[in-house]
């Protein structure tokens, strides 16, 4: 007893040790949102305007890009275990079950995917107009 | 099938409704929201910084607009109100806040907390 299978051990035989990881997962992350979260609405409310350029200045600096990519994983991690469970108390017809929770697999990895990519492309134009500016300016004459 | 005549477990309509029961309701329908609309416009703004000025000036021309105001007051809303039931959450997790009158008070306390944390973040934008 104890030295069996994963699902020996479930069936009667004592914990598999993996029943609370959905459960204790959630809770890293929720961890994490509460203060990515709180993060993100005081950058935002303390923001002096909404331009294009203040929101660029802000969101590539190397702290906030690496908390906003952050912020992304962690929100669409949650955001998958909260709708499988949604999934799970609502969607009872197995083949049903199986589509839903591959449409939502798909939309979670593939939404924090992309945005993680926007997140990087928005850095690389940060940093194109950085470089261009400098080879204008060394092309003025050095100021 | 004859499975579908099996009696059934009590559901929300035969409960006397308190305020845990508001809370629990509250955290399903504000988490379906942010993951449902919340990411959905999350996409979108990183897309439009990403493409550059002037797709980010039609995200702004959404945002500004009264249907665009009206879903991100009402994502502040979402986030402050699962933010509040969700630290509940993290009392109740510990074992904490079961006795009848401080579970009730707490629950109360939740809703309330969000409506007045969504006004002071609003004021701030707006007033500013």
């Amino acid at each position: 007893m104890g030295n069996g299978t994963s699902i020996g051990r479930v069936r009667g035989h004592g914990s598999a040790h993996s029943g609370t990881h959905h459960w204790l997962v959630q809770r890293y992350t929720a961890i994490a949102n509460l203060f990515l979260g709180l993060w993100l609405v005081f950058s935002l409310v303390t923001m002096p305007n909404y331009e294009y350029g203040t929101l660029m200045t802000w969101a590539t600096g190397p702290f906030n890009a690496v908390l906003l990519a952050l912020f992304v994983v962690s929100t669409f991690w949650h955001a998958r275990l909260g709708l499988q469970v949604v999934v799970e108390d609502y969607v009872h017809d197995h083949a049903n079950k199986f589509a839903a929770m591959a449409a939502l697999n798909l939309a979670a990895f593939g939404g924090a995917g992309a945005s993680l990519f926007f997140i990087a492309r928005m850095v690389m134009l940060a940093a194109g107009q950085e470089s261009a500016a400098a080879a204008l300016q060394s092309a003025m004459g050095g100021r | 099938m004859a499975t579908k005549n099996r009696p059934l477990s009590p559901h929300l309509q035969v409960w006397r409704w308190g305020p845990a029961m508001l809370v629990s309701i509250l955290h399903r329908v504000t988490g379906d929201g942010m993951a449902l609309v919340g990411l959905g416009v999350l996409i979108y703004w990183l897309a439009s910084l990403a493409g550059g000025p002037a797709a980010y000036e039609a995200f702004s021309a959404h945002a500004a607009a009264w249907y665009g105001k009206v879903v991100l007051v009402g994502l502040t809303w979402a986030f402050f109100n699962h933010m509040a039931s969700g630290v509940r959450h993290f009392v109740l997790d510990i074992g904490a806040g079961f006795e009848l009158k401080s579970n009730a008070a707490w629950s109360v306390f939740t809703p309330l907390f969000a409506l007045a944390a969504t006004v002071v973040t609003w004021a701030a934008i707006l007033l500013k």
